[in-house]
């Protein structure tokens, strides 16, 4: 279906091609998984495969992509409309029209199909994806596994061949993924679309993965059955981890798979001692926020929290999409809005609001870095930033380089932020917002984008914050990250705190919130890789 | 909702199911209001007038963010009769002679003689200036009616073929423009979080820079996502056709402006005039309808144009052309005169103008009930995207 042949692409003022001789032959309907770290070229394989590279991005293509039989040279993306469907990362941005139902139609109308055919696959798709009762409801009003759905129904009622996902489950809470995930399953299984999908979080994906193509960096692909390339590459998911350290052969995809192999491994931990319980606070909190309540027109986001923060603790705040996470770190860091309740940081003078003094010493008491850290640089280099923070936080000159060298070396000092990869730019807006040393960190999302190598480096940076007798907070989906990093996890749902405690307890607690080394190995309280290797070092 | 008296044949009960009419209907219906609104300076008429557009309004509009929108009509006709009067109590001369108050008058240098700031006041002043602001407003109001009855998004989508692309770049910006506005809170919001001090300039910097690029980006993504999806596909069209197309409309475009210019000029030759106009505009409009067929698309759910829309059109058309018979017919009616004073009176022929602007709020079918929405942060910034 999918055929590259000998293909190669070389951005524009850039000396290394992105992706180097590749050939791939991709069968009707197998789903096949694209993994590589971030910048290995994921999303220019993707793009190949409907002429977005070159023919919207620029660059040059050498080589030959043949779709269905067309050949992407001579197809520009508009004329291969009707063969392939791409969903890009951010379904959002791709929206054309306003409602759900317009936007299922828009891709029809371009097509040129008769409005009966149009009204009938209208109604067969919203059923399709389970959103018939949205059709009537604005885009911008829905959640994001919603607006994920709408963009996939968008191009499904064209009834493409192919379907491209750039990331689909990124930004999605664990149920919502779940549900986008088995829509696209749906899809291959019962009508045979042949699906090309990109994940970071692999350990979402790779049990349902028919293939997977392994970017190995220098722009050469690997691909093969799901273990097979698994076990040449340097990304690891849990499961994988887990199977090599038991010694399991073939390396596990998924959970069911895992745990018919796990009954040794049980046996061999029953008498290994359990994970020691993070250390209790010691001295009064650092952050104590009572009844906190954040509205906006029409919705209450946060309703009545209460949170007492400790210094030295890493504090993991979950809870589906829209629950309110956001809007809570927000009115604790004192720049969002705050209706009702008290928060009180005690900070080198005394316990104070942070809503309440100039936002250039609320920073000193809490530090945000928002879900898009971009926001926060707006000049042209990384040395640039870096002076400034330095000048508006009254640091010495050079700290904040200091530090973004302590969270990720050798950064060039001329390159302009925007060009960073999304770790280094995390790094950079950290940096920025530790140089006034503040007691309390806050991070929105921090992992969205990362790869397991980046997301391994920045829990390291998370722990090194809370040895320094910071607490820091995270809001997050990534149950993984939250089990290698977290003391104490808070839930959120519909602005309330639904459940809090030390993570093991909560995260043993749900299925939804366990992460797969908990589910392999429950009921006993295992929650990563790491600790079952100590355990295992402890019991020989 | 529908009065006991309509007949229950199959054709009427399904014309007022409820639907949404199509937006060109009610454009009709409120640009005849306006020219209705246009040859009057009768303040009772005009105030019955908005009355006439505010109760179709209520009656027949949707619950989705451009209906809401009436209201700030509203507001921006009452600011345009204020200062309509505010300016001439200001600088109004002196003519009248029912003087309200006298003013303390402001001498002013020579060269602005002819000027006069304050003085007195005359009640023929201040009513010139309410009638003439009321006028204004009452057409203003008439537009904004059309703007919340009818989604303007749905009527860009009811231009003809040939004026797609300007259609759809249209529409793009539209959506583009609030995402602007959002982007622009969450960076201000962000820009707290570094302290925000510095100067206004550095403000301006650190706001507009991520802000635009953040549009760019978006853009690109949006033109990425409009691309893949078949936007712009074009039926095979030889180059040679092509080419042709442009050159049409091209030269149609020229001769048209020699057309206008020949016309308005008296000196000029006469084939220049007409002729070249007329000319001009058919060579423009083939090569559009020639560009037109290149477009292939179809569209969802058309919006149709039934009886209830030639109804409703026909209403501000007929409401128009009484006000202008009414006009040739009591021109001192609809022109009451302010000096002296005058209460204003009403006609028959302005009564049944106005009885017929209002018909639509009962023969417009209503529209759709609003969608079980339940509401979602409606993206509070730094709250979920």
């Amino acid at each position: 279906m999918i055929e590259f042949h000998r293909v190669s692409v070389r951005y524009a003022g850039s000396p290394e091609p992105m992706l180097r001789e590749v050939t791939l032959s991709i069968a009707e309907g197998e789903l096949c998984l694209v993994v590589g770290r971030t910048g290995a070229g994921k999303s220019t394989l993707l793009r190949a495969v409907n002429g977005l590279v070159p023919h919207f991005t620029g660059g040059t293509l050498s080589g030959t992509v043949t779709v269905a039989g067309r050949d992407t040279r001579h197809h520009p993306p508009r004329d291969l409309a009707d063969v392939v469907g791409v969903v890009g990362q951010d379904p959002l941005a791709g929206f054309v029209t306003d409602t759900v139902e317009e936007e299922l139609a828009y891709g029809m109308e371009q097509l040129a199909l008769p409005a009966p055919v149009m009204r009938k696959r209208v109604e067969e798709t919203l059923d399709l994806l389970g959103i018939a009762d949205l059709r009537h409801r604005p885009l911008r009003t829905l959640s994001g596994g919603q607006q994920q759905r709408v963009a996939i129904g968008a191009v499904l009622t064209c009834q493409p061949r192919v379907l491209v996902l750039d990331e689909p489950t990124s930004a999605l809470d664990p149920t919502a993924a779940e549900d986008v995930l088995a829509v696209v399953t749906r899809l291959v299984h019962d009508l045979g679309v042949t699906v090309l999908v990109a994940e970071h979080r692999m350990e979402r994906v790779v049990q349902y993965a028919d293939r997977l193509v392994g970017l190995t960096g220098d722009g050469r692909v690997v691909d093969g059955t799901p273990a097979e390339v698994l076990a040449g590459i340097d990304l690891v998911p849990p499961l994988i981890g887990l199977g090599r350290l038991a010694g399991w052969s073939p390396l596990p995809l998924s959970v069911r798979d895992a745990r018919r192999h796990a009954g040794d491994l049980r046996a061999r931990l029953a008498g290994a001692p359990a994970p020691a319980p993070p250390p209790a606070p010691v001295g009064p909190p650092v952050l104590t926020a009572r009844d906190v309540v954040v509205r906006y027109p029409g919705t209450v986001a946060v309703a009545g929290v209460d949170l007492d923060l400790y210094p030295g603790e890493v504090v993991a705040l979950m809870g589906r999409n829209g629950s309110g996470k956001s809007s809570l770190l927000w009115a604790v860091q004192g720049s969002g809005p705050r209706q009702g309740g008290t928060v009180r940081v005690t900070g080198p003078d005394g316990a104070v609001d942070p809503a309440a003094v100039p936002a250039q010493r609320a920073r000193r008491l809490v530090g945000l870095v928002p879900q898009t850290p971009g926001d926060l640089l707006y000049l042209e280099t990384v040395a640039a930033e870096c002076a400034q923070a330095d000048r508006e936080s009254g640091a010495d000159p050079g700290t904040c380089r200091r530090l973004l060298d302590d969270l990720t070396g050798g950064l060039p000092a001329d390159r302009h932020p925007r060009d960073l990869s999304e770790g280094q730019r995390l790094a950079l807006a950290l940096a920025v917002q530790i140089v006034t040393t503040p007691p309390v960190v806050l991070l929105d999302e921090p992992t969205r984008g990362l790869d397991y190598r980046a997301k391994e480096q920045f829990a390291a940076v998370v722990r090194g914050l809370a040895a320094a007798g910071r607490c820091v907070v995270l809001a997050t989906h990534d149950v993984e990250l939250v089990a290698t990093v977290a003391h104490r996890v808070v839930v959120l749902a519909e602005g309330e705190i639904v459940a809090a405690g030390p993570a093991a307890e909560v995260m043993l607690a749900s299925p939804a919130f366990a992460p797969q080394v908990a589910k392999v190995l429950a009921p006993q309280p295992w929650l990563t890789v790491e600790q079952v290797r100590r355990a295992l070092a402890v019991t020989g | 909702m529908s009065g006991p008296t309509v007949a229950r044949s199959p054709a009427v009960t399904r014309a007022r199911l409820p639907r949404v009419l199509h937006p060109g209907a009610w454009w009709w219906w409120a640009l005849g209001l306006a020219t209705a609104a246009s040859r009057t300076g009768n303040p009772l008429l005009l105030a019955l007038l908005v009355a006439a557009a505010a109760l179709v309004v209520t009656r027949r509009r949707g619950d989705a963010p451009w209906a809401l929108a009436f209201r700030m009509y509203l507001l921006l006709g009452a600011v345009v009769v204020a200062t309509r009067v505010l300016f001439r109590v200001v600088l109004g001369g002196g003519q009248g002679e029912h003087v309200l108050l006298r003013l303390p008058e402001i001498p002013l240098p020579a060269w602005a003689a002819g000027i006069r700031l304050f003085g007195p006041v005359a009640v023929e002043q201040v009513l010139g200036g309410l009638y003439d602001g009321l006028r204004l407003a009452t057409m203003l109001v008439c537009l904004g009616a059309a703007n919340a009855l009818a989604n303007p998004k749905r009527l860009l989508k009811a231009v003809p073929g040939a004026l797609y692309a300007v259609g759809t770049a249209v529409v793009v910006a539209l959506s583009v423009a609030p995402q602007l506005v959002e982007s622009v809170q969450r960076v201000r919001r962000a820009r707290r979080l570094r302290g925000a001090g510095g100067r206004r300039m550095r403000l301006l910097h650190g706001v507009a820079l991520p802000v635009l690029a953040d549009a760019l980006d978006r853009s690109l993504a949006l033109a990425a996502a409009m691309d893949s999806r078949g936007y712009g596909r074009t039926a095979a069209v030889p180059a040679g056709a092509r080419a042709l197309t442009g050159a049409l409309v091209l030269a149609g475009l020229v001769g048209v402006c020699a057309g206008t210019y020949g016309l308005l000029d008296a000196t000029s030759p006469g084939y220049l005039g007409l002729p070249m106009l007329v000319t001009g505009l058919v060579t423009a409009v083939a090569g559009m309808l020639l560009a037109g067929r290149r477009v292939h698309r179809s569209r969802y759910r058309p919006d149709r144009w039934r009886l209830p829309e030639l109804l409703v059109a026909g209403c501000g058309v007929l409401a128009a052309g009484l006000t202008t018979l009414a006009v040739d017919v009591h021109p001192v009616l609809l022109h009451p005169p302010v000096s002296p004073p005058t209460w204003p009176e009403l006609s028959p022929l302005t009564v049944a103008a106005v009885a017929v602007a209002v018909v639509p709020a009962w023969l417009a079918p209503p529209p759709p009930s609003a969608p079980a929405a339940v509401a979602h942060p409606s993206v509070p910034v730094g709250g979920p995207r």
